[in-house]
C-alpha cells in the first residue's frame, strides 16, 4: 500500500524545510453521516519527525485540525541525501511511518 | 572509661546506618524523579488537555499556568475564512528558547486544536490547517524560556467546518 505520508524536505544549507501531507479522514465525532448517524472520531493523535535518531517536531493533534492535514516548519541542520524519518499514530491506535530523502 | 566505651561504638554505628539511609533515598530518589518528567515533557499525548471545552483550562491542563499576551508572538490567519473545514493558521515567534507552540480555537467544542513540542534547533514557526466551527478567536501560545506568551486573532467563518 502506498504512504499514507507524503513529505518535501528541502535543505538550504543552513535550515531545511520541511513540509508533510498526510490521507486521513481526521473525523471529529461530531459530524453525522447521510443517515444522520454521528461519525465517531478518528483522527491523528501524534505526528513525529525524527532526524539523525532525534525528533526535530513532535506534533500532539485534537480532531480540530483539517482532513489530509498539512505541516510546515523548518530546523537546524539537515544534509542532502540524509533520511527524515515521518510516523503518525491515530485515536484507534493504527499508524504509519515513512523514511524521506532530504533534497 | 568502661563507661564511655560502649556508648562511642554505638554512636558510631547511628552515624553509619544514616548515611547509609541517606545514601539510598539519594539514588531511589533521582530515577524516580527524572523518567516522569521527561515523559511527560516529551511523549506523552497531553489527552486531558484536547478534552478541555474552554481555552483557559485547555492551556492549564497542558501547561500548568497561564499566558500573558506578548507582540512577539505572531499568528497568521485569514480574516474571513470562506470554508472552516481548512482554515491556514501560521504561527511563528521572535522568543528565544521556544520549546512549545500550541494553537487553540474558543468556539470549537474542544478549543485546544494542536500543540506542537520544538525542540532545540527547530525554528519557532509551524504552519498547518484547522478546523473551525463558526466564527471565532483563534489563539496561538508559545512556550519560551519556561515561561508562556499569547497572542489571538479573530477570523469569521461564513460556512462551519463541523458538517456544515
Amino acid at each position: 500500500m502506498a504512504s499514507t505520508i507524503r513529505v518535501r524536505a528541502i535543505s538550504s544549507g543552513e535550515t531545511t524545510e520541511v513540509q508533510a501531507l498526510i490521507q486521513h479522514p481526521m473525523d471529529s465525532g461530531f459530524v453525522k453521516d447521510a443517515k444522520g448517524d454521528l461519525i465517531p472520531p478518528h483522527f491523528i493523535q501524534q505526528l513525529t519527525f525524527e532526524y539523525d535518531g532525534k525528533a526535530v517536531l513532535v506534533a500532539d493533534w485534537g480532531p480540530a485540525v483539517s482532513k489530509d492535514p498539512y505541516v510546515k516548519f523548518s530546523f537546524k541542520g539537515g544534509k542532502k541525501g540524509d533520511d527524515l524519518k515521518i510516523s503518525w499514530v491515530d485515536n484507534k491506535g493504527a499508524s504509519d511511518t515513512t523514511m524521506a530523502k532530504i533534497q | 572509661m568502661t563507661i564511655t566505651q560502649p556508648g562511642f561504638p554505638a554512636t558510631r554505628r547511628l552515624i553509619l546506618k544514616g548515611s547509609v539511609a541517606v545514601a539510598l533515598v539519594g539514588l531511589g530518589n533521582i530515577p524516580f524523579g527524572l523518567a516522569p518528567a521527561f515523559a511527560a515533557a516529551n511523549d506523552k499525548y497531553p489527552e486531558d488537555a484536547f478534552k478541555q471545552k474552554s481555552e483557559v483550562d485547555a492551556i492549564k491542563a497542558l501547561y500548568g499556568k497561564t499566558a500573558e499576551s506578548s507582540d512577539k508572538v505572531r499568528l497568521d490567519a485569514p480574516e474571513i475564512a470562506e470554508n472552516g473545514a481548512v482554515v491556514p493558521i501560521t504561527v511563528s515567534s521572535t522568543l528565544a528558547d521556544v520549546t512549545s507552540i500550541s494553537i487553540l480555537v474558543s468556539e470549537n467544542p474542544n478549543a485546544l486544536a494542536a500543540s506542537y513540542k520544538i525542540p532545540t534547533g527547530t525554528l519557532p514557526s509551524v504552519a498547518n490547517r484547522l478546523k473551525m466551527a463558526k466564527t471565532t478567536n483563534v489563539i496561538a501560545v508559545v512556550e519560551a524560556g519556561g515561561k508562556l506568551y499569547s497572542t489571538s486573532k479573530e477570523v469569521k467563518v461564513t460556512v462551519g467546518g463541523c458538517g456544515g
